[in-house]
């Protein structure tokens, strides 16, 4: 599978408060949540993101609350893939867990700037930046995540089991 | 290669000899909480397993504590539609306003965690029971959808850090200094994806609610989950709140840990941790001149008995100074009346402050002590990040009770001892 999509970027450290604010956690609705997504970090974000866009941002991308509410906002604002340096450990499980493709790859969060046009093969963990004409490889994921992912997340992957 | 506490824990719940660092496991679980934010997805994805059962009706728990006593119609909502699962599902931990308290001070509590369990919570602060000698960790709502359908969870052991504990706190210095002074130490993702394995002779001169409260803010590290090695002191906790067995684990001598530190209890001062983030720490000693507006005593990481007592013996006799907002919430209704029954509460309403349910609210901005543009708080909750506590562009400094009460009555950051 491939996306591809312009860059949002950002640095260390990115917490789920930030992502999506408390304040509007009285309703899991995803299309809700979407409209104030990055919203105290990056206010034009929920008007600019287009379908397919990329988040790009240096470590512990996901500290914080173990809201899920904040992978489902990214998922619904359209954003295809997020790459880190590192990602908050459960930012990380519910990512995959909601099908929301994530990568940890620290080259290409050094290479990549705000605004490139960014092509990912999910199935070579390639990144190509085509702004730049360079191309850098995340992390395979473990056999056992790859699963859950192939399922369409967790949920499914235990019907599956079952 | 021997294993830490928490390899050891993994390996008895996977049904393996032994674990190691990075190996994938499924394991047995003990608990699986959840909230009223967390909750209502976990049940929308159950909702799709097609069961119509849970795993274990004693083994889960559902604690409305973040937006209640509700605090607009949608949060009602939410509240009903969870009550409803935990009728329907007959849930037998599901505490209605009334007997709810802030989950991680009310699942210990209640005696529903003891030593040697394994529990997952949708809730980041679930690493508070480590302080029983548990491992526990915080997973997001389809982790519990999966946790209350199967009983089990997928887990990545983790490799872990040594913190080991000397001496003795002096006065004025708890828990919540040893934890920020930690974090100051090695970052907020200073123990990414690992254990925090808390051991050494200091572990004695630490209370309960001082272990709780460092283990409660093992994810401020990025840590998996924080555990303390279980003592006299733990078993006494367990035998006065759960009947449960209990399992003592102990890490080996030959475990393997990527970084020992050595802490010295005797040498940490009361700390403070600037915005935005929990490492953004400094000494009471160096903190300037810092106007607050209003603080904030209690939540999951400082609402229990020590914390009340120590903010009320500071307050008592005193008053809040005039343009600060302070605001006590105990963790739970048990600790609501002791603190009514030792008078606690009547000092701290003489002074000016304001008693109020347990409820996580104004920690993360949900209700109760929201901040406007521009204000600062001092607060002994767990997040200082961007927003967390109201607008954007308000502060939360995070601190000890006995430093947060002290700045209340003074309107900005004061070290406790200088009050008299």
């Amino acid at each position: 599978m491939k996306v591809q999509g312009r860059v949002f970027k950002y640095g260390d450290n990115v917490d789920t408060d930030v992502i999506i604010p408390a304040r509007y956690l009285n309703t899991s609705d995803p299309q809700e949540l979407a409209k104030h997504c990055m919203e105290d970090i990056d206010a034009e974000f929920a008007n600019k993101v287009q379908k397919g866009d990329i988040i790009v941002a240096d470590k512990n991308f996901g500290c914080g609350s173990s809201r899920e509410h904040a992978p489902i906002a990214i998922k619904a604002s359209g954003v295809s893939c997020v790459i880190a340096s590192t990602f908050a450990r459960i930012f990380y499980r519910n990512s995959i867990n909601i099908g929301l493709p994530i990568l940890e790859c620290e080259e290409a969060v050094k290479g990549i700037d705000a605004g490139d046009e960014v092509e990912i093969d999910f199935s070579t963990g390639t990144i190509t930046n085509k702004t730049k004409n360079e191309t850098y490889k995340a992390q395979p994921f473990p056999e056992f995540m790859q699963k859950i992912i192939a399922s369409d997340g967790l949920i499914k992957y235990i019907q599956q089991k079952a | 290669m021997g294993m830490t506490m928490t390899q050891k824990i993994l390996a008895a719940h996977a049904g393996l000899d032994s674990v190691k660092a990075g190996q994938l496991i499924e394991a047995n679980l003990d608990l699986v909480l959840g909230n009223d934010i967390t909750t209502p997805v976990a049940v929308k994805e159950f909702q799709k397993v097609g069961i119509d059962k849970v795993f274990d009706k004693s083994k889960v728990a559902i604690v409305p504590d973040h937006f209640t006593p509700n605090k607009d119609i949608k949060a009602a909502e939410q509240c009903k539609f969870i009550r409803e699962f935990a009728y329907d599902k007959e849930i037998e931990n599901y505490f209605e306003v009334g007997e709810m308290g802030i989950e991680h001070a009310l699942i210990p509590e209640k005696g529903l965690v003891v030593a040697g369990d394994v529990v997952i919570g949708a809730d980041s602060h679930t690493c508070t029971y480590g302080a029983l000698g548990a491992f526990s960790t915080g997973i997001g709502s389809t982790d519990m959808a999966a946790g209350m359908a199967t009983g089990k969870a997928w887990f990545k052991v983790p490799s872990a850090l040594k913190f080991v504990l000397k001496g003795k706190m002096s006065k004025w210095v708890s828990g919540k200094d040893v934890i920020l002074h930690i974090i100051g130490m090695i970052g907020v993702d200073g123990a990414l994806y690992k254990s925090m394995e808390f051991t050494g002779d200091g572990i004695a001169n630490l209370t309960m609610d001082d272990r709780f409260t460092i283990a409660n803010m093992a994810i401020e590290a990025g840590a998996k989950n924080g555990i303390f090695p279980v003592d006299e002191k733990t078993i006494a906790y367990m035998k006065e709140h759960s009947t449960k067995e209990y399992k003592v684990y102990e890490a080996d001598e030959d475990a393997e840990y990527e970084k020992v530190y050595e802490i010295d209890l005797s040498k940490i001062r009361p700390t403070v941790a600037f915005p935005h983030l929990p490492e953004n720490t400094c000494t009471i000693d160096e903190v300037g001149d810092i106007k607050i507006d209003q603080v904030v005593i209690g939540s999951c990481t400082n609402g229990r008995m020590e914390d009340l007592r120590v903010a009320a013996k500071i307050l008592k006799g005193k008053k809040v100074a005039k343009g600060v907002r302070c605001i006590v919430f105990p963790g739970t209704q048990k600790i609501y009346l002791q603190a009514l029954e030792e008078g606690l509460v009547a000092d701290i309403v003489k002074a000016g402050a304001v008693f109020s349910t347990p409820t996580c609210g104004p920690c993360l901005g949900g209700h109760m002590g929201i901040l406007a543009k521009g204000e600062r708080a001092v607060s002994t909750t767990n997040r200082n990040f961007v927003g967390r506590m109201g607008h954007p562009e308000s502060e939360v400094y995070l601190a000890s009770p006995a430093v947060a009460a002290a700045s209340a009555l003074t309107g900005k950051i004061t070290n406790p001892e200088d009050i008299q």
